[in-house]
């Protein structure tokens, strides 16, 4: 197997004395889809912000695309360059446009002449299939719209990874379908990503491997066929009992 | 939908002035204060009143408002003791700033060209109203009076103010101890004390420290001393407006790689600062108003000078016609701050629809 595109190694985290992240392990190959599960509070939140140093670990390594995160404010730029992400709450800029949201950081951060930025951002809107809406403000769009406008947005910057941070739980369920397809396009292109999400039909249907997260500490790693058909612990069992058993 | 009345007076009159028992009784009283005081103040100001040139002879004997006052003393209220003949330079510095202004209040026009005609307009403001070259008379800030020097004060004051208050503001919420705390010291100290010794402070205790010789032109501290005062309000209003921006704005910021001065210019402030235009503008209008406040350091701002045009004692006894006047001019600019505001939170709020 290649050399891994993200890696945590031993990483602890606390916030104040609550540990929420105890010895942190994972290794995610270049393609590799990992979909992140676990009761609310276990720290799979906390754990995909680390890697692009949203949030600061104190011990441990984390490594994306060969760059250490460090105190080093250059490898953390590197690090988000490489990095997408797409928060639960859409975080677009109500200010901006649809399509200035999708330029701004291609022009200001990489640099880029405004009309190749604008072509980019046309052909990311056609590929979340809503380039109608280019110059509407965010607040006049469904949630469902909105998020993939987010998904667009981080795809902007040609990202190595990317992160997902429960992007369909603040949906009304009939748009968890729109947001999820977007998804598992990106995910047939071979976009590698880190999803933390309790759409199991959607994670059963795309990851090459499931991480059950729970109290700070990761306590499954399997691929989905035996993870969801014969998982090894008791508390997995007991989680996805409740959350595919009703 | 909102019914019209325009063709239907009676109608209109049920539904806004006789709609509930409470409102017509409400609606009664005002019109029999009305019918007490309308007639008095037109008899007063209207037709008992004495208008165009004369004396206040004359005023005496009409009996109502005075309103000669004003034609005979309106330069000296408007341009102080800045030399007569002179007059048409402060004149001109006035109509250079209302044109300014008209221009900066246009959103298509803040571009950075905008600053830059600032800079060049005050500049042109400075040379008219100091002389000294191109052939001026020169003409000390000491004789500087009336609205402009008002206008000077309080523009150039909230123009230097708003940038430092935004400074100050960032400061205040950032990681950086040293920063933040001289940020906090600051705004807490000047919140402390009165505008008044602020400016005494300014013009007569700053100069001590200075070296024998060496002198810093009056209005130019007063100005200094309002600028300071102003910044460490606007600071305030400006982080009520940072506060309430969700974190996620800030981390959607960071993940697409924005350096901190991009996200505070791109995302954060255009957000902020248009949620807290009620009270910038309101410690705008303040500002405009305390700049009478630099009487008491020895400047003839609009109302030291229309007090100063009262001394005269056959006109001392219209002194509500002198104060009214003075009210008015005062009150059509913050009312036009007001009315500016207010479009302009409408213009910017459009993606809130």
């Amino acid at each position: 197997m290649a050399a891994p595109i993200v890696e945590l190694c031993d990483v602890n985290k606390w916030f104040g004395a609550f540990h929420v992240l105890k010895d942190i392990t994972l290794e995610v190959a270049k393609g590799e889809k990992v979909v992140v599960c676990g009761p609310s509070g276990s720290g799979k939140s906390t754990m995909i912000r680390c890697i692009n140093r949203l949030e600061e670990h104190q011990s441990g390594r984390i490594v994306v695309d060969g760059v250490e995160l460090a105190d080093d404010i250059k490898a953390i730029d590197a690090v988000r360059r490489r990095v997408g992400m797409v928060f639960q709450s859409f975080n677009l800029f109500p200010h901006l446009t649809v399509l200035e949201n999708l330029t701004l950081a291609p022009v200001r951060v990489a640099g880029m002449a405004p009309r190749d930025a604008e072509a980019t951002a046309m052909a990311l809107l056609e590929r979340v299939r809503i380039p109608e809406q280019a110059g509407k403000f965010p607040g006049q769009l469904s949630g469902g719209q909105q998020q993939r406008v987010a998904i667009a947005r981080a795809l902007c910057l040609k990202p190595a990874v990317m992160l997902f941070d429960e992007p369909t739980s603040a949906l009304d369920p009939e748009m968890v379908g729109e947001v999820l397809d977007v998804m598992s396009g990106l995910a047939a292109e071979g976009m590698t990503m880190i999803c933390v999400t309790h759409e199991m039909g959607f994670a059963r249907a795309v990851a090459d491997t499931m991480v059950f997260m729970d109290e700070g500490r990761i306590v499954e790693i399997a691929p989905p066929a035996r993870f969801f058909d014969h998982p090894a612990n008791e508390r997995t069992k007991r989680f996805l009992g409740k959350i595919i058993g009703h | 939908m909102k019914p019209s009345f325009r063709h239907r007076p009676l109608d209109w009159g049920r539904a806004n002035l006789f709609s509930s028992p409470a409102n017509s009784l409400l609606t009664v009283l005002a019109l029999a204060l009305l019918w007490q005081l309308a007639p008095p103040l037109v008899g007063w100001g209207v037709l008992r009143a004495s208008w165009g040139a004369g004396d206040p002879e004359t005023c005496r004997q009409a009996g109502g408002a005075c309103w000669t006052l004003l034609t005979e003393k309106h330069r000296l209220m408007l341009f102080g003791v800045y030399p007569y003949e002179q007059h048409w330079r402060p004149l001109l510095a006035m109509a250079l700033f209302v044109a300014l202004l008209a221009t900066s209040a246009n959103r298509r026009f803040w571009r950075p060209w905008l600053a830059a005609l600032w800079l060049l307009t005050v500049l042109g403001i400075g040379i008219l109203m100091w002389g000294g070259v191109l052939g001026l008379v020169p003409v000390e800030t000491a004789q500087w009076g009336g609205l402009p020097l008002t206008l000077v004060i309080a523009v150039l004051a909230i123009a230097m103010a708003f940038p430092f208050s935004i400074l100050l503001a960032l400061g205040r919420r950032s990681d950086l101890p040293a920063i933040k705390a001289l940020s906090v010291g600051y705004i807490e100290l000047v919140r402390g004390v009165p505008l008044v010794s602020v400016l005494f402070m300014a013009s007569v205790m700053f100069p001590l420290f200075l070296p024998e010789g060496v002198t810093i032109d009056k209005a130019l501290r007063a100005l200094v001393g309002m600028t300071l005062f102003t910044a460490a309000y606007l600071a305030e209003a400006v982080r009520g407006g940072l506060q309430a921006i969700p974190r996620g704005q800030f981390e959607a910021a960071d993940v697409l790689g924005l350096s901190y001065w991009q996200a505070m210019r791109l995302i954060i402030l255009p957000q902020a600062l248009r949620l807290v235009i009620p009270p910038i503008v309101n410690q705008f209008i303040t500002c405009f108003k305390d700049t009478s406040l630099v009487t008491i350091v020895g400047l003839y701002d609009l109302l030291a000078a229309t007090k100063a045009a009262l001394n005269d004692p056959g006109w001392r006894p219209f002194f509500v016609e002198g104060y009214l006047a003075a009210a008015l001019v005062y009150f059509c600019f913050c009312f036009f701050m007001s009315r500016y505001s207010q479009w302009l939170e409408r213009e910017l709020n459009r993606d809130r629809r």
